[in-house]
């Protein structure tokens, strides 16, 4: 028997280990094709049906044309006109409203007048992302009425006026920008619940020490423990891969090799974190508490849902450490920015040097820690 | 008389096991207290929504005073770290290799057209991938127009008017923090992770051990064994609560404008919720390997995704808001972020509890269920 058939036949026992028990299979399968339907449309910082309430104390032409704007947009709902100042207090308390636009009575006299005409805004900012959003709708909603009226009355418009436009998500929708990232998250998710628990499995019941009697070297063993976790992942990727695109329809623009590449490398050092943890563990406990200990922080330290650069310096640093940093990047370029090979080569090494790493570690932990 | 007696007898009994067995293993300790204080220190640090410092690449293709002011508007907001580059071209290489996140672009007419019509157009392109990060980027540069717009009207001696001019006022965070949202949305996912895993992990590797059956062997009721089972970890969780309470407001300084005592009761029924459900993981689930994964799965991404911690809900498609409200987590973070920031407004904060109160009594009492049955056979 040579060696690369004694590595097929320990991945086909591994790969069976983990799918003969029909809850671990379940596991598997169940949770992250729920997952990536509820979160794919559940992750979204795009606002939409955000509840406002408009008091309008002028009554006028000019007020009800810049309300029919606000009005008019699909991410707000309008829940209803105030007739006092009393009202508004208890209307953003108990978040039946998250807005409320206030005009007062000089507003279209002012307005004609030629004088500034203050419109008073009031928003939640419990949410602070929502907020700040919210406002900057109501910014555009108002440069845009400003221009149209000077233009209208004759008046100056601004001497300059920006063209602002967003390339590789022309409508900035952040479904775009999260939905690819669920790939690394729920790939990372199961590879590492697989992997974590290989070897600390084993140990409890035993069976690891007749393993390493037999004439696998610690790397056959090491390749066979690696293959099932790889596989599982580059399985459930694609699947989530065309979900992502069929589903979802984000745009596919890039090189889909340099995607699968960047996936490999991904995998490969999910599969090395986590059998490393495995063979630092004891027990299955202990196993399932570290895999537990990896992904909170790495999943959040990602870049999925906040941005990197946001960080302070040092998390910035510590999150060189994370692979899942450098998948995010190589998904969202490869699906929005049309990215190949050469632009994402620097995603490319850390997670090459981080799998060697951990692999390496995981294989010589196989032999040093018998006892 | 003597019945009650026996049964408070037996519950001390088995609240002092459980304690003795917490002190012994130092784990539970750990995953109260230690953790609680690294994660909130790294994502309390690590999770921001607030720009600051984007990298800007500046084209002038034609430098006098009126694109000169301009660009100086962005070099004095806090927003942006402009950097000037000398044509389109190498500026948009720039852009490609993500050394910049947006471009602003003044003609070589701008100058004039400035000075002639007016409505001078300024290209302004943005890297869209991060929708959000775009959207809140856009928002900036409107703000440096402005205030622009302002500074050119006045050094040609006029004032500016704008036909409308917005005056937000945000309520309960005015300088829209993003740590004061996020942080006590972050205590919440925090105590779901531990709730659960104090109880799934801990409680499953008895059932492993056989030592469960044991005690069952014993006169103690079902009822009593659960008290004695859910106390200690309790006091635990609390312990760990409180700690994470007093880093939010000390150390990133999120204001509690609502009453200590109210936060204090409801995140006690918080906790009573997840530890119910690690419980009902626990006992569902017939060894550690399955309870550890399913509490991997029910806890961590939904307290993440689904409790309007970062995400809103109300943004939702209905369906999915639909499934929001079997998150725990959702109604915690809804009760936090109001307590801390806007303080004690009663109907969300009876509604909410409300809401945990019937998932508790839920998952409390599945459990108890399940125990019987697992029991009997």
């Amino acid at each position: 028997m040579n060696t690369l058939h004694r590595i097929v036949a320990l991945a086909i026992k591994e790969l069976l280990a983990i799918l003969r028990d029909k809850k671990s299979r379940f596991v598997l399968i169940g949770p992250p094709i729920a997952q990536l339907i509820v979160f794919g449309y559940a992750a979204t910082f795009d606002l939409s049906h955000i509840p406002v309430a408009v008091y309008n104390q002028d009554r006028s032409a000019p007020s009800r044309e810049l309300i029919a704007r606000l009005t008019g947009s699909p991410h707000f709902d309008l829940v209803g006109y105030l007739d006092h100042d009393a009202q508004i207090a208890p209307l953003i308390d108990n978040k039946d409203a998250l807005m409320v636009l206030h005009l007062g009575p000089q507003f279209s006299k002012n307005l004609k007048r030629g004088k500034t005409a203050q419109v008073q805004l009031i928003i939640d900012g419990r949410n602070s992302n929502t907020a700040l959003l919210t406002l900057g709708y109501l910014r555009s909603i108002v440069t845009d009425f400003n221009i149209d009226w000077s233009r209208q009355h004759s008046g100056p418009g601004p001497p300059a006026i920006l063209q602002i436009r967003p390339w590789y998500n022309e409508n900035l929708l952040s479904r775009w920008f999260i939905v690819p990232g669920i790939i690394g998250l729920l790939t990372l998710v199961v590879t590492t619940i697989v992997t974590s628990l290989s070897v600390a499995r084993e140990r409890e019941a035993g069976t690891f020490d007749q393993l390493l009697v037999t004439p696998l070297r610690p790397v056959d063993i090491l390749v066979g423990k690696s293959i099932p976790g790889i596989l599982i992942g580059l399985i459930e990727g694609s699947f989530i891969l065309l979900v992502v695109v069929l589903w979802f329809e984000v745009p596919l623009r890039g090189s889909l090799g340099a995607l699968y590449l960047g996936m490999f490398l991904f995998l490969l050092s999910a599969v090395g974190i986590g059998l490393m943890i495995s063979s630092l563990a004891v027990t299955q406990q202990q196993g399932i508490l570290g895999a537990f200990l990896f992904l909170v922080p790495a999943v959040i330290l990602s870049g999925f849902a906040t941005p990197i650069s946001n960080m302070p310096e040092f998390v910035q640093h510590l999150t060189l450490l994370n692979p899942m940093r450098y998948f995010m990047v190589i998904l969202r370029g490869v699906f929005l920015e049309g990215d190949s090979y050469g632009l994402l080569f620097n995603q490319y090494w850390p997670m090459a040097i981080i799998a060697t790493v951990t692999l390496s570690l995981a294989g010589w932990l196989f032999r040093n820690r018998m006892n | 008389m003597k019945a009650a007696a026996a049964s408070r007898m037996r519950l001390t009994g088995m609240i002092r096991k459980e304690s003795l067995q917490i002190l012994r293993d130092p784990s539970s300790i750990a995953i109260a207290f230690v953790l609680p204080v690294v994660l909130l220190l790294l994502f309390g640090y690590g999770v921001s929504l607030d720009a600051r410092h984007i990298p800007l690449a500046v084209v002038v293709e034609q430098a006098d005073a009126n694109s000169a002011s301009f660009i100086a508007a962005f070099e004095h907001s806090e927003y942006f770290d402009p950097q000037a580059f000398g044509s389109i071209q190498a500026a948009q290489q720039a852009f490609d290799l993500r050394e910049v996140s947006g471009i602003v672009w003044l003609r070589n007419d701008f100058s004039k057209r400035l000075l002639s019509q007016g409505e001078a157009p300024v290209g302004v392109i943005l890297n869209g991938v991060d929708a959000n990060q775009a959207r809140i980027t856009e928002g900036y540069i409107q703000g440096v127009w402005q205030v622009w717009l302002g500074s050119y009207a006045r050094s040609q001696g006029v004032e500016l008017s704008l036909p409308v001019a917005l005056e937000p006022r945000i309520w309960f965070n005015a300088a829209v923090r993003s740590r004061n949202f996020l942080v006590p949305g972050l205590i919440a996912v925090i105590m779901t992770l531990i709730g659960a895993m104090l109880t799934s992990m801990v409680v499953a590797r008895e059932w492993e051990r056989g030592t469960m059956e044991s005690l069952m062997v014993t006169p103690i009721r079902i009822g009593e064994l659960m008290i004695g089972k859910l106390a200690p970890y309790f006091v635990l969780g609390m312990g760990g609560m409180l700690l994470s309470v007093a880093m939010a407001l000390w150390l990133f300084d999120v204001p509690l404008r609502g009453s200590f005592w109210v936060l204090t009761a409801v995140s006690a029924l918080f906790m009573l919720v997840a530890l119910g459900m690690g419980l009902l993981i626990s006992v569902v689930a017939k060894n550690q390997f399955v309870a550890g994964q399913i509490s991997i799965i029910t806890t961590f991404l939904p307290a993440f995704i689904l409790s309007g911690f970062i995400f809103q809900v109300s943004s939702m498609p209905a369906a999915i808001q639909l499934i929001t409200h079997i998150v725990p987590a959702r109604y915690y973070v809804a009760i936090l972020q109001t307590l801390f920031l806007a303080g004690d407004i009663w109907p969300i904060i009876l509604a909410n509890s409300a809401a945990l109160l019937v998932m508790m009594i839920i998952f409390i009492g599945l459990a108890r269920r399940k125990l019987h049955k697992r029991l009997d056979a």
